[in-house]
């Protein structure tokens, strides 16, 4: 399969669909609803296609395509996946179908536009798992922001417009540095082989040869535009903001995928890249992370709107990520890698429930809500089990992920030091704390408020959308070897690249 | 059947998901009572053919692994769910299934009625599975699934009835409680994982004890280790610091009470350090740590349960106070008297749950015991049963309590000193009088119920466990007759577990040898002081019930602090709760998130806005003013020229 289009046709097919849409009617609505849903179901199908003939075994980038594209800046078409980016494509195209799907009932306004954008959004995350090529890369990283813009900005809460600015110049400020990083790294590699060149393969010979001084710019103009899009601490602050305004399916995709192209960017661009600045920085960068674990979950403790509870302990989780990343040891980076996805369905799956009862009572304050659980029990146990998902309770996704990541970074010789593991498992007692406390005062009790008895319970329709998302969860909290598998060998090929000559990443058991 | 071990393990889950989806549906309380219980029995059997099994095998191989599949695996992790059959295993394994199968049937009828009774069994059968998984592990990650679940299981039963009010919160503010806390011990077994993984590269237990063993580590990472895993086992099994969840979990119904909070999981933490023997035997320090926590929990625990008048609550002390021996046992290295205790205790205790279950039950959830009395004539199976009970953990001689307890006394004395004893036997003074006090304030005296309430005896599916129960209370420990009594070597028990503590006592050596007379000595010591305590509480609260009063009148300050439960639970709220909870709300989120990091982000915009609209004013679009900018601007070029000449 190493020379199928396969990635192609998974980038253009969304890309295709929207543009079918236009030619659509707009009055047209589930003729429009069907196309959008069918559409991303035929891109999950092709990344199931992708999952069966990857090589796991493999370290390298497979799928790969390259197409002279820009000539005159040796700019290319070049895509190619490996473990890791496979694990995101998968998450994406999984997750868009049930975002559309969910939002049959909530958006009911200008469903042609808000198909079409979510279909433009899954064509531009997608591509940013796939490029192989920075400024290629760069473009998608760009366009991806607008359908989101227009997606709060539209389709979102009351104060949607100053969100979506927000979330939009935030961002945007942020990948302008790497824009101008990227130029110069271009730049540089000329010097080394002769052209200007924005080839990822050829950099990665590049980035590891440049003068310390200048690679550190770099690495730290790469690292603000992807610290911003995790969000790292302090620069979470747009985060509760476009979560708290944006539809459902905005935040799900937001959460869900968005905040790993930051990780992931991390991953595939700043490790590699630029690894003697990676390891100066790793120290500081895992300070930040943990701080943010501690910090975010404290502030989920006592928010009193659900969405922003969530929206704060996205923060506290992606901490983990990032810190898994920097410890560079494979259990931690596999941790972040596995924990990237988790965080995909299990923050997923809580956006999406608390969705489902605003679209009932139109509310998301946790003191509007109380004794639902013998109303709505159906809608309690989905919510349990995502909060226990979420939680990192062993036997579901999460666990795997945050232990991998403690157990890593515990006995990481870049860190060299427990402090790191164990302020961040604080996290996990905090996360006990937000979650159940809000479940207690949302589910359990007596029903204060008259206008909850007669709520709806889950109807088949979103028990549909979230099962899906619940085999998952349980499946990587038993079985994770099938995911894991998947990276382990790109794992351990980044943490290579990572420990270049001069510094010895040590094996297992060193440090104290 | 040791090969189909998992078997224990899948039944009460199948039972789970049966009830758990179909339940509502199903309705029928038999048919749910039947398979919840059916499941747990069915494993108990199985349990039991694989004890007899590996008893028919030489010492040397009782201990076998059952593999399944790989769970965790990367880098230089590899973790499997396979699960250990051992000596120790098998022991708990009978005690969960089996005393958790008699409580399955109690709860037949004690949950009678009740609307969600589906639920109550799924949940029960849900926490055999963690249990399970916690005993049976053949390591760390695997046991701390079944431990973390046995911590959901306890949370969702705790809050079962979840729109009830307990005491000054509700229920569920109890279930979170309890989980919550937990959580703060599991931080430390994490700690203790990720350090033995960077020790010994393994997170097996084979791995892990054999180079513990042998390899040359230092005495300061064993510590540590066993630190971390015991502040584990202080959030599970209730001790000082992490007790205070224990006796708000008796929120729940009381048969949870009696599975969960007394026999089996709360025992999960002694299990932990024995399991673990020889990480903690190679770490002096943290044992006499054990030893001091146990026996300080065991004493204060003691004294608060003299003073409770709720009768759960006087139990959930005891269970506290009864852990406290445990680790104590632990502490000074008697692993075997310590599990032992957990075996006899998981019989009595579960039975006095259940007894006092039964008598709440007749008494419309009422669990006040001044407002008991006299009750022994309308539930007589139910008053000789706990009466039992009472007498087995009071250490009566010839009951199960006796033999555990005093071994354990012994080598508190034996390893410990001298202090251990006398205090240890100060606790179970207490206990044997605060046990009475609750037997004869309940069963004996004038009523003092109103009495359209109509006390009656419990079904005989509730009492039918209660005889089992106060059977196994009797016997139970004869299995585990001290040395003392059988001669060198035949103490059945001890013979059985030993080889799994072998290498732990191995590196403990004991040195000094204690004479028999000794040990009778100091029994017939702790046993007439037990029996003088049960006068004592007999006199007091059959006769002379002034007394009592008077006494808590003069010593006010004394009484109001043990009933107050030492205001622990005020000071967490205080020292740690409040504040945490103020300073993210004012400190972190209104002042350091809104204003600091967001007002530098939207100050950051504000400003472009303003300098752009400071400098937007020089665009006036008056051609006159352009001209004029353009004539400055000229003068000032040729200034420039002409200087730079």
């Amino acid at each position: 399969m190493e020379n199928s289009h396969l990635l192609t046709y998974l980038l253009f097919l969304p890309m295709a669909g929207s543009l079918f849409l236009l030619f659509l009617n707009k009055n047209r609505e589930s003729l429009i609803r069907w196309t959008g849903l069918t559409v991303s179901l035929a891109a999950f199908m092709l990344s199931l296609l992708l999952f069966l003939n990857f090589n796991g075994s493999a370290s390298g980038f497979q799928f790969i395509e390259n197409l002279p594209w820009i000539s005159s800046l040796n700019v290319s078409y070049h895509v190619g996946i490996d473990g890791i980016s496979i694990l995101m494509v998968m998450l994406t195209t999984f997750l868009t179908p049930i975002t559309l799907f969910s939002s049959w009932g909530s958006i009911r306004k200008k469903v042609k536009e808000f198909t079409f954008f979510m279909l433009l959004l899954e064509v531009g995350m997608l591509g940013v798992f796939v490029s192989l090529d920075l400024f290629l890369f760069y473009i998608f990283w760009e366009a991806m922001l607008i359908p989101m813009y227009f997606i709060i900005g539209i389709w979102g809460g009351e104060k949607r417009i100053y969100a979506s600015v927000k979330f939009f110049i935030y961002t945007m400020f942020g990948s302008l540095l790497m824009l101008v990083a990227i130029i110069w790294l271009g730049v540089y590699a000329a010097r080394f082989t002769g052209v200007f060149t924005t080839n990822l393969l050829e950099l990665y010979k590049v980035g590891p040869f440049l003068p310390f001084g200048i690679q550190a710019w770099m690495f730290l103009a790469f690292l603000l535009s992807f610290a911003i899009k995790v969000p790292l601490f302090p620069f979470h602050t747009w985060l509760p903001d476009a979560h708290v305004q944006a539809p459902t399916a905005g935040s799900v995709i937001l959460a869900g995928v968005l905040l790993k192209m930051g990780t992931y960017g991390i991953l595939r661009f700043c490790l590699p890249l630029f690894p003697q600045s990676a390891l100066e920085f790793a120290p500081y960068v895992s300070v930040l992370a943990v701080v943010g674990i501690i910090y975010g979950a404290l502030l989920a403790m006592v928010q009193k709107d659900m969405k922003k509870l969530v929206a704060y302990s996205s923060v506290s989780h992606l901490g983990f990520v990032v810190l898994g990343i920097f410890a560079l040891t494979t259990e931690a980076v596999q941790g972040s890698v596995i924990q990237m996805v988790n965080h995909g369905l299990s923050t997923g799956a809580l956006f999406l429930l608390v969705g489902m009862i605003y679209d009932r009572t139109h509310t998301r304050e946790i003191a509007k809500y109380g004794g639902i659980a013998k109303i709505v029990p159906l809608y309690s146990v989905a919510l349990m089990i995502a909060s226990l998902s979420s939680m990192g309770l062993p036997g579901l996704n999460g666990f795997v992920g945050e232990f991998l990541i403690l157990l890593g970074s515990f006995k990481s010789p870049v860190l060299n030091s427990w402090g790191f593991a164990v302020f961040a498992a604080t996290g996990v007692i905090f996360a006990a704390v937000y979650l159940l406390w809000m479940y207690q005062r949302v589910v359990f009790g007596e029903v204060k408020h008259e206008n909850l008895t007669g709520l709806k319970d889950l109807n088949k329709k979103e028990v549909l959308v979230l099962i899906p998302i619940f085999v998952f969860i349980v499946w990587i909290g038993i079985y994770p070897g099938t995911f894991l598998k998947l990276s382990e060998q790109s794992t351990n090929r980044i943490i290579q690249q990572v420990s270049v000559p001069g510094f010895e990443v040590r094996p297992v058991a060193a440090g104290k | 059947m040791v090969n189909y071990i998992y078997l224990t393990i899948l039944l009460p889950l199948l039972g789970f998901l049966v009830n758990g989806v179909l339940g509502k549906k199903i309705k029928n309380e038999k048919i749910i009572g039947a398979i919840g219980s059916g499941t747990v029995g069915l494993s108990f059997l199985i349990v039991l053919v694989a004890f007899f099994q590996t008893l028919a095998l030489p010492a040397a191989e009782r201990r076998q692994e059952v593999e399944l599949f790989t769970w965790l695996s990367t880098g230089g992790l590899n973790v499997r769910f396979a699960y250990l059959v051992d000596q120790l295993s098998l022991v708990m394994a009978l005690v969960v299934t089996g005393v958790g199968f008699l409580i399955h049937v109690y709860s037949i009828g004690y949950m009678h009625g009740d609307g969600s009774f589906w639920r109550f069994f799924s949940y029960l059968n849900l926490f055999i599975f963690a249990m399970m998984n916690l005993i049976l592990a053949n390591n760390f990650v695997l046991l701390f699934l079944g431990w973390e679940g046995v911590g959901l299981c306890s949370y969702l039963l705790i809050g079962f009835w979840y729109n009830r009010k307990f005491e000054k919160g509700t229920t569920s503010q109890a279930a979170k409680k309890a989980f919550v806390v937990n959580r703060i011990g599991d931080f430390g077994f994490l700690l203790g994982m990720f350090l033995i993984f960077m020790t010994f590269d393994s997170l097996n237990f084979q791995e892990v004890f054999s180079k513990a063993e042998l390899f040359p580590v230092s005495e300061k990472v064993f510590s540590f280790i066993a630190l971390f895993l015991f502040i584990g086992a202080t959030g599970k099994s209730a001790q000082i610091p992490l007790f205070v969840w224990l006796p708000d979990a008796m929120a729940g119904p009381t048969p949870v009470s009696a599975l969960i909070h007394a026999a089996t999981m709360v025992t999960a933490g002694v299990y932990m350090v024995a399991r673990c023997s020889i990480i903690f035997a190679s770490a002096p320090v943290i044992m006499t740590l054990i030893a001091v926590i146990g026996l300080m929990t065991a004493f204060f625990a003691a004294t608060v349960g003299l003073v409770q008048n709720d009768i759960k609550k006087v139990l959930a002390y005891s269970t506290i106070s009864q852990l406290g021996y445990m680790f104590l046992a632990m502490g000074v290295g008697a692993f075997t008297s310590g599990i032992s205790h957990v075996m006899t205790h998981a019989f009595f205790k579960a039975l006095l749950f259940l007894g006092a279950g039964s008598v709440i039950h007749s008494m419309h959830d009422q669990q006040d015991i001044r407002h008991y009395g006299g009750l022994k004539k309308y539930m007589p199976r139910t008053y000789i049963t706990f009466l039992i009970a009472s007498l087995a953990i009071s250490g009566f001689p010839g009951l199960s309590g006796f033999f555990s307890k005093d071994e354990i006394l012994w080598y508190a004395y034996a390893h410990g000193n001298i202090v251990f004893w006398a205090l240890g036997v100060l606790t179970a003074i207490m206990t044997a009088f605060y046990m009475f006090r609750l037997v004869f304030l309940t069963f004996y005296g004038k009523e003092k119920f109103s009495h359209d309430l109509h006390p009656h005896e419990s079904p005989s599916i509730m009492t039918l466990p209660l005889m089992v129960l106060a059977f196994l209370s009797v016997v139970g420990g004869y299995i585990g007759l001290p040395a003392v009594f059988t001669g060198e070597g035949g103490n059945f028990f001890e013979n059985w577990l030993s080889p799994v503590f072998t290498s732990a006592e191995r590196k403990l050596e004991f040195y000094g040898s204690y004479s028999h007379t000794e040990e009778l000595l100091l029994m017939v010591l702790s046993v007439a002081a037990a029996l003088c305590s049960i006068y004592f509480a007999y006199f007091i609260y059959t006769k002379r019930q002034d007394i009592a009063e008077r006494t808590s009148r003069k010593l006010r300050k004394l009484y109001n602090l043990l009933l107050n439960k030492y205001y622990v639970d005020e000071f967490y709220e205080a020292a740690v709760v409040q504040p945490l909870q103020r300073a993210s709300e004012t400190l972190l989120w209104k002042f350091t998130d809104s204003r600091i990091i967001d007002g530098v982000v939207n100050g950051a915009a504000s400003l472009i806005d303003r300098t752009a609209s400071l400098i937007r004013r020089l665009q006036t679009g008056v051609a006159q003013f352009y001209a004029l900018i353009m004539m400055v601007g000229i003068a000032i070029a040729l200034f420039w020229i002409i200087i730079s000449l």
